[in-house]
Formats: C-alpha cells, sequence, structure tokens
C-alpha cells in the first residue's frame, strides 16, 4: 500500500527536527498549565472522600499514570508498525523514544498503586486483576527495550522492536483478560476502588485534566527524545551539520 | 518442475524430525530439566502430600513453561549457524509456512516428550488420574502455543549474543495466559468443576498462534538472518 | 484546608506525598534527560565534525604534495 508522497514530505527527519522545534514549547506550556490546574483542583477543591480520607487523591496520579501506561504502548505498536510497513525513520523513533517514557508511567502506576494500597487494603502488594496486569506491561516495555538496545544496527533494531510491540499489542487483550479472570476466581469480590463506578464530579474533574495533562507530557517528552536521537542517527547528512554549527556555536561559546 | 508448498512443507518436517533423531540424546535435556525442577518442589518445601497436591497443576505448569524455554534453542540457532537458515529464507515458497513445520517437528520432539512425562511427575505431586488427565489435555494443547510463540522470540534474538536470557524476558510474559488457564484447568477437574470454558480458551489461542505466529517469526527471521 | 491539615493529609501523609515524589523525581528525570543529552550530542557532534573536517584538509595535502 503506497502511501501519498505528502506522508514523506512530513516525516523526512529534518522537516520532522524543525517542525517538532516549533511543536514543543506548545506542548510543554500546555503541560504546565494542566499540571497546575489539575494538582490545585485535586487537593484543594475536590472533597473528602467520607470512606478512603485524603488518601484517595493518590488518584489523580495512579490513574493517569495507568492511562498512559497503555496508551503510550499503543502509539509504540502503531508507529512501529508504520515504521515497519513503509519504513519511514521516524515512526521507529517515536516507538524508541516512547518507551522509556511508557515504562516510567507503568512503574509510577505500580509504585503509587501499591502505597495507595496500604492505606486501602492493608498491604503494600495485592495480587490484583490491575496491579498484576500492569506488572506484566512492565515486563513487556522491558523487553522491549532490552531488545532495541542489544541490536547494533538503528534500523534492525527497530524492525524487531516493531515486531516484539506488535506481538506484544495483540497480546495484552490476552493477557489482560487473563489476569482479570484469574483475579475474580481467588479474590471474591472485592470492589476495587481505584475503579469507582459513580465519581463525584468535582474529583472526575481533576482526573481527567491530569489525564490531559499527561498527555501533553508524553507528547513534549517523546518529540525532546526524538529530536536528541535524530541528530545522532542522521550525523552525515548537511541538516545536521548545519545546525550543530548553529546551536553548537551558542553552547560552545563561539569558537 | 518446482516442488509445490505442501511437499517442501513435508519435506522440512521430514527433514527436521531426521536431524532430531542425529542428535537424539540432546533432546533428552529439556525433559531431565523439567523432571529435575519438579522435583526441586518438595526438596524446597516440604514432602506433605495436602501440600503438593495444591501446588501441583501451577508448579508443573512452570517447570513445563521453563523447559520448553530451554528448547527453544534447538529451533532455528545450527541452521541459522551453518547458513541453512539463510537459503531457507530465500526459496520462493512462503517462509511463513515453512518456519510452522520447522516449529511442528520442533513441538513433537520437545512437546510430545513433556507431554509423556507429565503423569509421571503427577504422580511424584500426588495428584489423582482425573487431575493428571486435565494436565495431559492441556499440555496437548498449551505446548504448541509455547513452541509458536518462542519461535517468534527465538527468530528475534537469534543473531545475539547471551540472547537466550533475553529469550526469557520476552516470551515469558506471553506465556502466561496459556499458564492461568491450564493451571486453572487442572485445578477445576480436581475439585471436580467445568472445564469447557478454559479449554475452549487454551483452542482459541493454539488457532490463534498456528495462523498468525509464523508470519511474525518469519518477518523476525528475516531481520536476523541479514 | 489549612496548611497543616494539606501536609498532614488526614493521617496518610507519608504514602499521598511519597507517590507524588517519587512521580515527580521519575516524571522530571524522563524530561530533563533528553535536554542533557541532545547539548551533549551537539557538542560531540561538533568536535566529531572538526576532526574529519582536518582529516580531509590532511589528505588533500599529501594528494597536493
Amino acid at each position: 500500500m503506497k502511501l501519498p508522497a505528502i506522508v514523506h514530505k512530513f516525516s523526512s527527519p529534518k522537516n520532522f527536527y524543525t517542525m517538532s522545534g516549533k511543536m514543543v514549547p506548545w506542548f510543554a506550556w500546555g503541560f504546565g498549565l494542566t499540571l497546575i490546574f489539575g494538582l490545585y483542583y485535586g487537593f484543594f477543591v475536590a472533597p473528602t472522600d467520607y470512606q478512603q480520607g485524603e488518601s484517595y487523591r493518590i488518584m489523580f496520579v495512579h490513574v493517569p499514570a495507568a492511562w498512559m501506561s497503555m496508551f503510550i504502548y499503543m502509539v509504540m505498536a502503531v508507529s512501529g508498525a508504520v515504521g515497519l510497513i513503509w519504513r519511514i525513520k521516524t515512526a521507529d523513533l517515536m516507538a524508541s523514544a516512547s518507551a522509556p517514557i511508557g515504562a516510567a508511567f507503568t512503574f509510577i502506576a505500580l509504585v503509587t498503586g501499591s502505597l495507595w494500597g496500604k492505606p486501602m487494603w492493608g498491604t503494600y502488594w495485592v495480587w490484583d486483576a490491575r496491579l498484576t496486569s500492569e506488572l506484566i506491561l512492565l515486563f513487556l516495555y522491558l523487553g522491549f527495550i532490552a531488545l532495541q538496545a542489544s541490536i547494533e544496527d538503528p534500523r534492525n533494531a527497530a524492525r524487531a522492536g516493531a515486531i516484539l510491540a506488535i506481538v506484544g499489542v495483540v497480546n495484552i487483550p490476552i493477557i489482560h483478560y487473563s489476569v482479570e479472570w484469574w483475579s475474580t476466581l481467588h479474590q471474591g469480590a472485592t470492589v476495587s476502588k481505584m475503579d469507582k463506578p459513580s465519581i463525584h464530579i468535582d474529583m472526575l474533574i481533576p482526573l481527567l485534566v491530569m489525564a490531559v495533562s499527561f498527555k501533553l507530557y508524553y507528547a513534549t517528552s517523546v518529540l525532546m527524545r526524538g529530536r536528541a536521537e535524530i541528530l545522532l542517527r542522521e550525523q552525515n547528512s548537511r541538516w545536521v551539520k548545519e545546525i550543530v554549527a548553529n546551536e553548537g556555536a551558542a553552547i560552545g561559546g563561539g569558537k | 518442475m518446482m516442488p509445490s508448498t505442501s511437499s517442501a512443507f513435508i519435506a522440512m518436517i521430514k527433514r527436521d524430525l531426521m536431524l532430531s533423531y542425529r542428535h537424539r540424546n540432546e533432546l533428552l535435556n529439556p525433559l531431565l530439566f523439567f523432571v529435575i525442577v519438579v522435583t526441586l518442589f518438595p526438596l524446597g518445601t516440604s514432602p506433605e502430600k495436602q501440600l503438593l497436591q495444591t501446588m501441583a497443576p501451577g508448579v508443573i505448569w512452570v517447570a513445563a513453561l521453563l523447559a520448553a524455554m530451554l528448547s527453544l534453542d534447538s529451533l532455528f540457532k545450527s541452521d541459522y549457524e551453518d547458513g541453512t537458515l539463510e537459503q531457507m529464507m530465500l526459496s520462493h515458497h512462503s517462509n511463513a509456512v515453512l518456519v510452522l513445520a520447522k516449529t511442528i517437528s520442533h513441538w513433537l520432539v520437545t512437546g510430545v516428550p513433556i507431554i509423556l512425562m507429565a503423569p509421571l511427575l503427577g504422580l511424584f505431586m500426588f495428584m489423582p488420574i482425573e487431575g493428571i488427565k486435565t494436565l495431559m489435555l492441556t499440555l496437548l494443547l498449551g505446548t504448541p502455543i509455547l513452541s509458536l510463540v518462542g519461535a517468534i522470540g527465538m527468530g528475534l534474538t537469534l543473531g545475539l549474543n547471551r540472547g537466550g536470557m533475553l529469550l526469557s524476558l520476552l516470551v515469558l510474559p506471553l506465556y502466561i495466559p496459556v499458564l492461568i488457564f491450564s493451571a486453572n484447568a487442572v485445578d477445576a477437574s480436581l475439585a471436580g468443576m467445568e472445564i469447557k470454558g478454559q479449554l475452549y480458551f487454551l483452542g482459541a489461542l493454539l488457532v490463534l498462534s498456528v495462523t498468525l505466529a509464523p508470519i511474525a517469526t518469519a518477518t523476525a527471521l528475516k531481520i536476523s538472518v541479514e | 484546608m489549612s496548611a497543616s491539615e494539606f501536609f498532614n493529609m488526614g493521617g496518610y501523609a507519608f504514602f499521598v506525598w511519597s507517590s507524588y515524589g517519587i512521580s515527580s523525581i521519575v516524571l522530571a528525570w524522563i524530561f530533563i534527560s533528553p535536554i542533557f543529552n541532545k547539548k551533549n550530542i551537539i557538542k560531540e557532534l561538533r568536535i566529531k565534525y572538526r576532526q574529519q573536517e582536518r582529516q580531509r584538509q590532511d589528505s588533500a595535502d599529501s594528494e597536493q604534495a
């Protein structure tokens, strides 16, 4: 399947670098503002939960982090697939730049989930469906990162990673369903406060704002990572040499 | 006259089986590993019948997973090392079909012995006959999945130094659904409950793996062989 | 909410603040490391390009001689 020529024009490394350079400040500011608004609302406007007291406020970072961990894996798999099928370098770049960010969110979801679990269930770790699935997702991310790290040629590393990510994406629903099923067998009806069915509007708003904030964070971070990486990968091209000459002069004190 | 794909398929299975037969003492290793690992559990916990019976389905299945993973080494390694794999990928036959053939012969020489060894291990863990029957049924459905999915991991890590450890990290998370449903099916049958749902799920996973895994493996091999 | 109530978080201070603390540290690290990384890359590429330029000059000179 051939893509229209315009896609190739926008996905050239040089255009990527220029365009992302313009987009990053917008995303960064958007992230900052939504973060401040979300946290303020979450701590000062949202009421105290009558069952969990103040500990439920961990939700404002735990749930968006868990959502991001899933979202980023999808993006990784899709951009990996695009890079694999249509050989678009910037797609490969987005996939490998996303992996550490996704792993970080998964880690945060696990740690905050555990810290929320202690006041809620009395223990730091519980083999509940959500946490167990997050743990397996972390393994999937780490496997992806380890695989790419062990292949020298960036093109082959991108292709291998893309295959792994696609296989992972097919498996994630299967794994989630299996773990969900397994945990209902062994735990009975523990209603997980982590997905409250009916949530107070003043708790929902900061939750959604934080979710948007994290998405903007991801956009900023992935582009920044991609920009650094692409300079390295395209170092023999003229446009990189020009950029190094311009930006290098500013950094190195203009030699 | 070009041979048809189906005859190439059969020829590949025959060839691999013959090669495996020539190295038949190597086939013993994953099997012995399987037995030894299960033996470690009573030694590490207690020989008490109640405890072992409760642990049995999970322990035997985990040991089977690990043994299957160790056995993956024999899947493409020797062909990769002597250049036969490269030749195979150049063939005009669909690479996925050839990969499926190799995976089937791999399963025949590694998965089937595991299934046949299971009753003995069930005995070690004091499993009643009903449980052992279900155990063998889940192994029959599950071990091909382990070979098929493991082949993907093997394809990805083929050319790497110390790819073995990476292979485990990649493949074990993917094995988890098979573990969950198989071990649970055995547990359920011991409690006298229905196991149809679990078996259907395993069957679905098997069908999914047979159709999709060889494609992923063939794509991965193309990268590793370059 | 008063300041002390805010810090105490109804007795759950440790859990809430550790959560936000660890999250902030991890996210800050992921955010900042590409910034430093890019600066290093540019620095190193400058040096590399200068070396390549010098090598080219040397071989051009030796061809003329």
